[in-house]
């Protein structure tokens, strides 16, 4: 008979962060697709009396520094954290993660039941999908505060203007930096998907864990 | 008069007044951006400073740039600046040819070492030898370098000088290359656009003129002076985007209210340059004024960002439509059925290992 037990995985900060970063992404996303495509409003009003564009804007900057600042606190928290958090757990540095990657792809892909999962917190192939996810973020963070450069006098944004001249211009980071928002979406669309996936087939309380903490274990007698 | 007669000198002699040189001075002194006081120091320098030696090269280009620049609002730029003071050599306007031309650029070259302009109007080939642009049997590619080696400066003209322009845009057969990917050891200004404004030609000149040193440059070494602001920061039409009003087609009523051409692909978004503020043809007019989106034609490739009425360009290697978004809702498409066939999936195959589980945790909760 099995014996489970109650492990406390994710701290506070992570899931503040956690949830931080899907408001300001999930608001990034949708004001920067808007930005790239906006609505056809079709009004007679002069030009004085509305200003919904610049404030769509305005959304998606505002949302960009809580984005950027979150990021930085999350790196901290890599640091600072327990283990489940710690920097090391998003590197597949041992054979071992290795290993537990090719039992994950066996449970994603080919649906196999392996042997059972033996991470407590990220397995092997969620921290370094994680870890390439932390890579677009940095890639959106400098393009974006690159492009943002020229319209700020703040000493901030300046710092990332060299990724204008390094890409070619503002027309190619704009570009990329489109791109790059698909690349969310269809992280979310993945991430989502798999969380109840493993919730379902591994039973841990994966889902709930990102709300208070928890996620259980079996006992090792 | 001096021996060698200054600026101010010549323009005596060409007839214009005292007035008119001061009106000059303080008329470029504003384009350039330099504070008021420093009118003083470029009335000055104008009085002061004998010629500046000039040569001016022509490679893979179209002579825009020249023709911009013979046809600046200020009659003086053309007159003194360009065709009585400064110009030792170009092939566009000199009187001489062949023998005599090269002959006087060489005797610039010699006699002006290191103190010499070099000011380069189109791109230097690269390919097969730089077979591709010859002068005097010379490739550019070699007249580049021997001029480089004892220029004080040089000023790169317009995109092709600057960045390439149309002859680098993909696949550029003749590796098309801008002057300061080949010269790397001397201060480089470049001043791109196609054609640059003849004022931001004339304004850097009088610069290095009056200052004897570099303007400010940024990071793609251009003046401060005149690109360090998007056109979209100084477009008259910018309330019209904060408002989100924007022209949907060139036919529509929106067209004709003069909204912004944002989703017409207007790059003014992402150009650096001074249309909005000194405009063209003695500041009648510019692009956007007149309804056109911006090309974005001072910014690099340009010509390979297009098409140019459309906001988000072909991404590379998926054909000419084909945008950021399209591949990104396709991926996501195909993502979202891939989730639905895993899902289904997963339940047939795994229902009886499910249901066993279960039952389990039935038995072991203890129902
Ligand atoms: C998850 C992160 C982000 C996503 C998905 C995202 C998405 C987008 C998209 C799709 C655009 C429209 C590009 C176009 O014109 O076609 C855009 C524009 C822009 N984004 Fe982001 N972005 C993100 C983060 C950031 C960050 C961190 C900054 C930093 C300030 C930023 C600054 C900008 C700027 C300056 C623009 C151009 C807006 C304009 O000039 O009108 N973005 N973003
Ligand atoms: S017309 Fe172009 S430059 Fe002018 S506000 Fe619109 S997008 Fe900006």
């Amino acid at each position: 008979m099995k014996k489970i037990k109650r492990v406390y995985v994710w701290e506070i900060p992570v899931r503040f962060y956690h949830w931080l970063n899907f408001l300001s992404v999930t608001t990034l996303a949708v004001t920067g697709y808007l930005i790239g495509s906006p609505l056809a409003i079709q009004n007679s009003a002069e030009a004085s009396f509305s200003y919904w564009f610049g404030t769509l804007r305005f959304v998606h900057f505002v949302a960009a520094f809580v984005f950027f600042f979150n990021f930085l606190f999350r790196i901290y928290w890599g640091f600072a954290g327990n283990k489940y958090a710690n920097w090391k757990s998003f590197i597949p540095l041992s054979s071992k993660a290795w290993k537990e990657m090719l039992e994950v792809l066996k449970l994603d892909i080919f649906l196999r039941k392996g042997k059972p999962l033996r991470s407590t917190g990220h397995n092997a192939l969620a921290g370094l999908t994680y870890f390439i996810t932390f890579l677009a973020f940095l890639f959106q963070s400098v393009t974006g505060f690159g492009m943002y450069s020229a319209m700020s006098n703040s000493f901030f944004p300046k710092l990332f203007a060299w990724i204008v001249p390094l890409m070619g211009g503002d027309f190619a980071v704009r570009q990329w930096h489109h791109a790059m928002m698909w690349v969310f979406v269809i992280f979310a669309i993945v991430h989502v998907y798999l969380v109840f996936y493993h919730d379902y087939v591994e039973g841990r309380g994966i889902i709930s864990s990102m709300g208070g903490g928890w996620k259980f274990v079996e006992k090792k007698d | 008069m001096s021996e060698v007669p200054t600026i101010y000198e010549h323009m005596r002699m060409k007839g214009y007044s005292r007035r008119d040189f001061l009106k000059f001075c303080a008329w470029i002194t504003a384009f350039m951006g330099v504070e008021a006081s420093g009118l003083g120091k470029v009335v000055r320098a104008m009085e002061t400073k004998p010629r500046l030696p000039v040569v001016w090269f022509h490679f893979q280009e179209c002579t825009c740039c020249s023709e911009s620049f013979i046809r600046s609002s200020h009659p003086i730029v053309a007159d003194i600046i360009l065709d009585k003071i400064s110009l030792d050599y170009t092939e566009t306007l000199q009187a001489a040819a062949g023998f005599q031309a090269e002959e006087a650029l060489h005797q610039t070259m010699k006699k002006y070492k290191g103190q010499y302009l070099m000011l380069v109007e189109g791109s230097v080939p690269l390919g097969e030898d730089g077979v591709f642009c010859c002068i005097g049997g010379r490739t550019a590619l070699d007249i580049v370098k021997e001029a480089a080696a004892g220029a004080k400066a040089i000023i790169a003209w317009g995109s092709c000088a600057s960045n390439g322009c149309i002859q680098a845009a993909r696949p550029n057969p003749t590796q098309a290359t801008p002057v300061h990917k080949i010269i790397t050891d001397k201060p480089i200004i470049n001043v791109p656009g196609c054609p640059p404004i003849a004022e931001v030609m004339a304004g850097t000149i009088v610069h290095l003129l009056a200052f004897d040193r570099i303007p400010q440059l940024d990071g793609l070494g251009r003046p401060k002076a005149f690109y360090s602001r998007r056109v979209h920061d100084t477009c008259y039409r910018r309330p019209n985007y904060d408002a989100g009003l924007f022209v949907e087609s060139f036919d529509d009523e929106n067209a004709r209210r003069g909204y912004c051409l944002y989703k017409m692909g207007c790059r003014g978004p992402v150009t650096y340059n001074s249309c909005g503020v000194i405009k063209w043809n003695n500041g009648v007019s510019y692009p956007i004024q007149s309804g056109h989106p911006c090309i974005g034609c001072s910014e690099e490739s340009f010509w390979d960002n297009g098409p140019f009425y459309q906001h988000l360009a072909s991404f590379p290697g998926f054909g000419i439509e084909t945008t950021a978004d399209d591949i990104g809702l396709a991926v996501g498409a195909v993502t979202v059925a891939g989730i639905a066939a895993h899902a289904i999936t997963t339940n047939i195959k795994r229902k009886n290992l499910i249901n066993q589980e279960i039952a389990e945790s039935k038995k072991e909760g203890g129902e």
